[in-house]
């Protein structure tokens, strides 16, 4: 599960810092047919969370609402140099992850 | 009571011009899930969605909570909830005074018109909620591609 | 009227670009697809982090260094990493060694099985569309320009009789509504011109990245016409043709569409 993280790579101590992540995932609803007519198994990732330097500041349950190939945006303060690290599950029990790092100024 | 009706009075009171008197019924089983009995208030959120939407698979949607984001005062949760979809609960997003600023955006799948509802809990226990309402309209022809 | 119009036209045409009042938009009129969008898929396709197309060109990324096939070989063995500007969009082209007409995809998959020892990638194979899109990214912004003189010509002449012939259980061609109606809403649509910049692209009836032949396929099932295998001829010639319709339009991929 191929996944982009968009953070600054610089920040002074206290700046309140935008996050994106996308993750590659259908987000399968469960309710979609394929080719042959078969329905498909809903999986989605239904858990995601975001540690900075190991400590999680952000989590989130997610569902077949979020829609495929999902995209979350939220905000952290830049508190110290390290790794922002994203982990993630679906329903069949792949576990994704991606980290990036950001410099802290000041 | 059930969902559809908590959600449908929701709506109605919403659009009285005493709106400060709508609130999110507390009996609904999955807010209750929640909140525990406790009232959820209109107010302090904001729930952007576009009023219109090609296509209900991906609908962008922003949620904001007017907080100070401290350590005494931050929102702990919000979350997102449909009329429509088969799975009520779209998302519940975990936040805390860490986030400095409570905004949330992301894209979500909406199954046709209906009005969407954010709850946010604080850290005072208290429970605060908008929703919106989006016209999804349906795609121009069944392509088997 | 037209129709004859234009045939008598491209005969006495010279070989290169045609000059614009042959088109049925003229390139003074041309817009890409994504002027028909809502603002919010709009401003999702030129945001080049949010862009789910963009999943797919770092795939694309990684495929290019990684090596596969009997050879061992990578893309980048042979291909320096600068060495895709501008390719896409000459394409589809024909290949010089064969006489043959390629697209993109087919392209890639020649490299493939003729210089890699790999099998072919299948269409809209997750690997495919990632080098495609890979490939086509980095023409981002340059002028569509693909040749229709020499063995192209016949090519482009099939595929101008492919868009303008009339077809499925609506009778349609794709010119009575790319040319004709563009601009008109269709149910939640609106048509737009019928061009190919931005593919592979993002659509979100799809939830995925599909081909331009995806794209045609939908048309053509839209109007309960017959859809043919990916990679047929008539398709290249079909992609040939759209590719002069739309000559000067910047290349936009990863398209983001409804
Ligand atoms: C009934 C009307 C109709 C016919 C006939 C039709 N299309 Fe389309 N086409 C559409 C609609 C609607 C779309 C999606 C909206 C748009 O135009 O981008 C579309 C999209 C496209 C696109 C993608 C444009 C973009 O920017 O994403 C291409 C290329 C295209 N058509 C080519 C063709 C070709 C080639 C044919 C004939 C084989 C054809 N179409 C026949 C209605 C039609
Ligand atoms: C063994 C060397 C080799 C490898 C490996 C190779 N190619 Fe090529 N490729 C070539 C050569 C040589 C040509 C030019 C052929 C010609 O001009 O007729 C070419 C042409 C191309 C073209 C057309 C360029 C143009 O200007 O029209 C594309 C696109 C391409 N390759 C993509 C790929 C991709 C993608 C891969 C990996 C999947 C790949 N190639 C792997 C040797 C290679």
């Amino acid at each position: 599960m191929a996944a982009r993280i968009q953070i600054p790579r610089e920040a002074k101590r206290g700046d309140v810092i935008e996050v994106r992540i996308l993750i590659q995932h259908p987000m399968e609803t469960g309710y979609r047919h394929d080719d042959v007519g078969h329905l498909i198994k809903r999986n989605v990732i239904n858990a995601l969370s975001c540690r900075y330097d190991g400590v999680e500041v952000f989590r989130a349950d997610l569902s077949s609402g979020i829609s495929a190939n999902p995209y979350v945006q939220f905000y952290t303060v830049a508190e110290a140099s390290g790794d922002l690290e994203f982990t993630w599950i679906d329903d069949e029990g792949e576990r994704g992850s991606e980290r990036q790092a950001i410099v802290v100024r000041g | 009571m059930k969902r559809r009706d908590f959600l449908a009075g929701a709506a109605g009171a919403l659009a009285l011009p005493g709106a400060a008197l709508a609130q999110v019924d507390p009996r609904d089983p999955l807010v209750r899930a929640l909140t525990n009995g406790a009232p959820v208030r209109k107010g302090k959120v904001t729930l952007v969605l576009p009023q219109l939407a090609d296509n209900g698979n991906s609908v962008p949607i922003r949620i904001t909570v007017d907080s100070p984001m401290t350590p005494a005062d931050h929102v702990k949760s919000i979350h997102l909830y449909s009329e429509r979809n088969p799975v009520p609960n779209m998302a519940n997003f975990y936040l805390g005074p860490r986030a400095g600023k409570a905004e949330i955006n992301s894209r979500v799948r909406l199954a046709g018109s209906q009005r969407v509802t954010a709850v946010a809990k604080l850290s005072d226990g208290s429970f605060w909620y908008d929703a919106a309402p989006i016209v999804v309209t349906l795609s121009a022809c069944l392509d088997e591609s | 009227m037209r129709f004859a119009g234009l045939a008598l036209a491209a005969a006495a045409l010279a070989a290169g670009a045609a000059p614009a009042q042959e088109r049925a938009i003229p390139s003074g009129e041309l817009k890409s697809g994504s002027a028909f969008l809502g603002s919010d898929l709009r401003a999702l396709q030129n945001d080049a982090f949010a862009n789910p197309g963009m999943l797919w060109v770092e795939r694309g990324e990684k495929l290019w260094r990684e090596p596969a096939g009997k050879k061992n070989l990578a893309c980048a063995s042979c291909h320096k990493d600068t060495s895709m500007r501008g390719v896409a969009a000459s394409y589809p082209k024909i290949d010089k060694a064969s006489g043959k007409l390629f697209n993109l995809e087919g392209r890639i998959n020649q490299c493939r099985t003729e210089r890699m020892g790999a099998e072919p990638l299948r269409y809209e194979s997750e690997d495919l569309l990632a080098l495609t899109a890979y490939i086509a990214r980095q023409s981002l912004g340059l002028p569509i320009a693909a040749r229709i003189d020499g063995a192209a010509r016949a090519h482009f002449e099939a595929g101008r009789a492919a868009y303008h012939l009339r077809r499925g259980q609506m009778n349609l061609s794709c010119a009575h509504c790319h040319d004709a109606q563009w601009g008109k809403r269709l149910l939640s649509e609106t048509i737009s011109q019928g061009h190919p910049n931005a593919y592979p692209a993002y659509r979100m009836e799809w939830q995925t990245m599909g081909s331009l032949e995806r794209r045609l396929r939908a048309c053509l099932s839209g109007i309960r016409a017959e859809m043919l295998p990916y990679g047929s001829q008539e398709y290249l010639d079909l992609e040939l043709f759209l590719a002069w319709r739309a000559q000067g339009l910047p290349i936009e991929t990863p398209g983001v569409r409804r």
